[in-house]
């Protein structure tokens, strides 16, 4: 399996480590703990496209959000936590108990 | 007050030559890593001059100053100090983290096939990667006769027999 990194390129998977769903990066806002306890403990496990936080540690040390086929591998692509379009409070919202 | 004697990661190693490449040890002298500030980029690429921020997996180079990229947004000066460039970007002196050695020779790219998970055959002089030796990472620079791979200064030793294991058994597989 490989993932190509935004900054370095294709590389393969042992350069990188796997971090979770991609849940992580949207941290509920004040002290609704059903909603933490649901955003550290409850995860889907679809069969099929998932979108995961995947850590580049071997190489430029970027966060990164993977998309990838839990099915059939493939990956479809992988993008930088700190571009911006998944900034971690551009995303923060309140979930409503487990989803 | 008692004279003390620096001594290299490898500690004065000698080269050793196998299957004609040749695996030494690289003085890197003063190591500076420099992440820029926001905002600071134009002033600090004219800080620079006549060295430039090397775009990612590249090498900015002039007569012994090299700036290696290392990183999102970090850089490594090497062979040169950072002169002027205080608050354009974080710096940070690296010297005595790192060991260098070279890997040189039209075999080597064959010796690191063994142990780095890249094809380096079309990687190009002046191109840089950050990517793992074993279970080691190391900064990876491709050179005119070679490459330089620098690795964590606790980790030289191992470094080094990685690397002089996969030059023997080359050669060795070469002379069957």
């Amino acid at each position: 399996m490989r993932i190509t990194c935004p900054l370095c390129g294709p590389r393969d998977r042992r350069e990188f480590y796997y971090y979770g769903s991609e849940d992580y990066l949207t941290r509920p806002e004040g002290e609704d703990w059903d909603a933490i306890d649901a955003h550290l403990h409850l995860r889907n496990n679809p069969a099929g496209r998932v979108r995961d936080l995947w850590y580049h540690d071997m190489g430029c040390t970027s966060w990164l959000v993977v998309t990838r086929d839990t099915v059939t591998h493939e990956v479809f692509g992988a993008a930088l936590v700190a571009d911006g379009g998944v900034s971690i409070s551009a995303k923060m919202k309140s979930k409503g108990g487990a989803a | 007050m008692a004279d003390l004697i620096a001594k290299t990661p490898l500690w004065g190693q000698g080269a050793v030559v196998s299957g004609g490449v040749t695996l030494a040890e690289v003085d890197l002298g003063q190591v500076t890593s420099v992440a820029p500030f926001v905002g600071q980029e134009k002033t600090l690429a004219a800080a620079l001059k006549p060295l430039v921020f090397p775009a990612p997996n590249m090498v900015s180079a002039k007569g012994a100053a090299r700036l290696v990229w290392t990183g999102r947004g970090q850089a490594f000066l090497i062979g040169a100090v950072p002169d002027g460039l205080d608050g354009l970007a974080a710096l940070t002196d690296q010297s005595d983290g790192w060991a260098g050695v070279s890997l040189t020779g039209a075999g080597a790219v064959d010796v690191l096939a063994r142990l780095i998970p890249l094809d380096l055959r079309d990687m190009a002089v002046g191109a840089c990667a950050r990517t793992s030796l074993g279970h080691m990472a190391v900064v990876l620079i491709r050179v005119k006769d070679g490459f330089e791979l620098l690795v964590f200064r606790s980790m030289a030793r191992t470094a080094w027999h990685e690397l002089e294991v996969a030059m023997k058994m080359r050669a060795a597989r070469l002379a069957c």
